[in-house]
C-alpha cells in the first residue's frame, strides 16, 4: 500500500506541476499520521470507547484468564484489561507492541460467556496481540486513509486546474497519457488500497483464530463463543468504521454474508465455527487443514508460511476428564451480578449489605450521613 | 590484490554474518526455553503458598477427610522440597501434588456450606487459574523446548550447535496417569465416624 501511496503523491505532484514535491508532501503526511497512530492509538480507541480498567480484584476470573493466556502466548509482559459498559457483545485488543498492550471486553459479552468460551476470546484478542496484528492494521489504516485524502484532493486539482498544464506547455501526446494514468491512479488507488486492507484484515482475523486454538488446545471454547455472538443483535454504541478490525467480530454488519464479500473486515461468523470444528489438532497447521476441508474448492491455505514453518503436532485437550475436576462454574445470574457489581463500584457507588439481605448501592455524592433500607426500614451510617 | 582475493574475502565475511547469525539465533531460543522455566517456576510456587491457606479454610468444615488434607500438605512439601532438581523430578512431585488436590476438590463438592463460603469462592477461583497458568506454562515451556531442539538438530544450525557447545532442553513431562486420572466422585452422604 505504501506504493499505491507513493503513485498518488507522485501523480499528484504531476499534477501541480512538480513530482517530487507530491512525493514529500505524501511522505509527510504520512509519517504524521503514522506517528499520532503508533504513539497514540490504543489510548484514543479506548478514550472512544469509554472503557474502564480492571484489576486483579475487580474481577478475579477475567483477570485470570487474561493471565493464562498471557502465559500461554508467552507475551513478555501483561496486557492491561478493560471492560466497555455495554450490552453488546465484542471484544478487542490494541496497543501498539507486546510490551504496551491492553485487552478489552464488554460487559455484555463478559455476563454471557463461561469460562472455557471467555478464554477461547480473550486468547483470540492476545493473539492478535501476539501476531502484531494491532500494529500492522493501524499502519494499513493510516495508509489507507492517507491515499483517500491524496485521491480526493488530486481529483478535485485535476478538475479545477489540471486543464491548464496541457495549455502552458502545449501538450505533446506523452504528457496526456500519464495524465491520463494519473486519473485513472487516482480513481482505482483507493477502491484498490481498501479490498487489500479488508483481505489483510480477514486475513489476520483467521490467524487469531488459529492463535486461540494454539493457546487454549480447545477450539471448541472459540467456536461456542462465536456461536453466541453470532445470535447477539445490536451494535456497539462506540465503534466506528475504523475501528473495526480490532473487535473480534464486526460491529457493524449483519452476519452470515456470503465468503465472497470482498468488503468486509471478518470472515463470516459461521465459516470461522466451521473451521474451528474441523480441527483435528491444535496447531497452525491442523487449522490450515481444517479451512481447506471447509472451502472444498479453493486448495490454498491461509496460514502465512512463517506460522507453519517448524511447528510440532499438538493435541487437542479433551474436555472431558479435565472438566470434571474443575471446579462449579457460576451461573449466568451470578456472573451478571459480578459485573454489574463491578461497573457499579467502578463508578464510585459504594455498597452497604443490609441483614434483610438486601444490598444497597450508594452514590458518592449522597450528602447524607445515613440511609434507610428501603426493604426493611433499618438504617445505615453511610 | 587481485579480483579472486576480494571474492574470497567476500565469501568469508559472509560465512562469519550467517555463523553469527545462527549463533544468535540459537541464544535467542536458549534464552526463551529458560524464561519459560522461570515462568512455570513462578506458578508453581504460587501454588505451593495457595494450598496451606486451602487446608486452612476447609478444614473446619471437613471433620472426615483427615486423609485427603493430610495427603495434600505432604504431597505439598514434597513438592516444595523438588525446587530446583530439575524438570523430571519436579514434574513427577508436582503430578503428584495435582492428584491429591483435584481429589481434594473433587471431595468438596459433598460440603454444600463449604461451597458457599466467599472466602472459598475466591480461594477456588484462585486455585483453578494458578493450575490452568501452570498448564499453560508447561505447554509454552514444551513449545519452546521443542523449536530448540529442532534448531539444534537440524541442518546447518546443527553444525553451530556442536561447535559451540548448545544442549538440548528437557521436557517438562507430567505422569499421564496422576494427570489424567478422573476422581471418583461419590453421591453417598458422608458416613459419621
Amino acid at each position: 500500500m505504501g506504493i499505491l501511496l507513493l503513485a498518488i503523491g507522485f501523480g499528484l505532484g504531476y499534477a501541480f506541476g512538480n513530482g517530487i514535491a507530491g512525493l514529500v508532501i505524501a511522505l509527510a503526511i504520512w509519517a504524521i499520521m503514522n506517528l499520532v497512530a503508533y504513539f497514540q492509538g490504543d489510548s484514543i480507541l479506548l478514550g472512544i470507547s469509554g472503557a474502564i480498567k480492571v484489576g486483579p480484584d475487580d474481577h478475579p476470573r477475567l483477570y485470570n484468564v487474561v493471565e493464562e493466556m498471557k502465559i500461554a502466548a508467552g507475551l513478555p509482559k501483561m496486557p492491561d484489561v478493560y471492560i466497555i459498559d455495554d450490552p453488546a457483545l465484542n471484544a478487542f485488543s490494541t496497543g501498539r507492541d507486546q510490551n504496551k498492550a491492553s485487552v478489552a471486553i464488554t460487559s455484555g459479552l463478559l455476563e454471557k460467556l463461561n469460562r472455557d468460551e471467555l478464554e477461547g476470546v480473550i486468547g483470540h484478542e492476545v493473539g492478535h496481540i501476539k501476531n502484531r496484528d494491532v500494529l500492522l492494521m493501524s499502519l494499513c489504516s493510516v495508509l489507507l486513509g492517507t491515499i483517500v485524502i491524496l485521491a480526493w484532493y488530486g481529483s478535485r486539482a485535476l478538475i479545477f486546474t489540471g486543464g491548464g498544464r496541457r495549455s502552458s506547455r502545449g501538450g505533446g501526446q506523452g504528457q496526456i497519457i500519464i495524465l491520463a494514468v494519473a486519473i485513472i491512479l487516482m480513481i482505482l488507488a483507493p477502491i484498490m488500497a481498501q479490498l487489500i486492507y479488508f483481505a489483510i484484515s480477514r486475513k489476520r482475523e483467521y490467524l487469531a483464530d488459529a492463535s486461540s486454538a494454539l493457546y487454549t488446545r480447545y477450539p471448541e471454547g472459540l467456536a461456542s463463543a462465536l456461536e453466541k455472538l453470532g445470535a447477539a443483535t445490536g451494535e456497539l454504541k462506540s465503534a466506528n468504521q475504523a475501528t473495526a478490525p480490532m473487535y473480534i467480530v464486526n460491529p457493524f454488519r449483519p452476519q452470515g454474508r456470503s465468503i465472497s464479500d470482498l468488503t468486509a473486515t471478518h470472515p463470516p461468523l459461521a465459516e470461522r465455527i466451521r473451521i474451528l470444528r474441523a480441527m483435528a489438532g491444535a496447531s497452525y497447521a491442523d487449522y490450515d487443514t481444517a479451512y481447506q476441508q471447509v472451502h472444498k474448492g479453493g486448495a490454498k491455505g491461509i496460514m502465512p508460511a512463517t506460522a507453519l514453518a517448524g511447528a510440532g503436532a499438538v493435541g487437542l485437550r479433551a474436555a472431558g476428564p479435565e472438566s470434571t475436576t474443575r471446579v462449579p462454574e457460576p451461573s449466568r445470574v451470578e456472573r451478571a451480578r459480578e459485573v454489574g457489581d463491578l461497573l457499579w463500584q467502578k463508578s464510585g457507588y459504594k455498597f452497604i449489605d443490609c441483614e434483610c439481605g438486601t444490598r444497597l448501592k450508594v452514590p458518592s455524592n449522597i450528602g447524607r450521613a445515613t440511609i434507610k433500607c428501603p426493604h426493611c426500614g433499618r438504617t445505615h451510617n453511610v | 590484490m587481485a579480483w579472486w582475493a576480494w571474492v574470497i574475502i567476500g565469501i568469508v565475511v559472509v560465512l562469519i554474518l550467517w555463523f553469527f547469525g545462527i549463533y544468535n539465533g540459537l541464544v535467542r531460543l536458549r534464552n526463551q526455553v529458560k524464561n519459560a522455566w522461570a515462568q512455570i517456576d513462578v506458578q508453581l510456587k504460587r501454588r505451593h503458598d495457595l494450598i496451606p491457606n486451602l487446608v486452612q479454610t476447609v478444614q473446619g468444615y471437613m471433620q472426615y477427610e483427615r486423609a485427603t488434607l493430610e495427603a495434600v500438605t505432604k504431597a505439598r512439601n514434597i513438592a516444595v522440597q523438588a525446587v530446583g532438581q530439575g524438570p523430571a523430578a519436579q514434574a513427577k512431585a508436582e503430578g503428584e501434588l495435582g492428584g491429591a488436590l483435584s481429589r481434594l476438590l473433587a471431595v468438596v463438592e459433598r460440603y454444600p456450606d463449604l461451597k458457599a463460603n466467599q472466602n472459598f469462592l475466591a480461594l477456588q477461583e484462585q486455585l483453578t487459574s494458578t493450575e490452568n497458568k501452570i498448564s499453560f506454562s508447561r505447554q509454552f515451556y514444551n513449545d519452546s523446548v521443542f523449536n530448540y531442539n529442532n534448531r539444534i538438530q537440524m541442518v546447518p544450525s546443527n553444525i553451530v550447535a556442536s561447535m559451540t557447545g548448545f544442549k538440548q532442553g528437557e521436557f517438562f513431562k507430567v505422569e499421564e496417569a496422576e494427570e489424567r486420572e478422573v476422581p471418583k466422585v461419590s453421591f453417598e452422604q458422608p458416613k459419621p465416624s
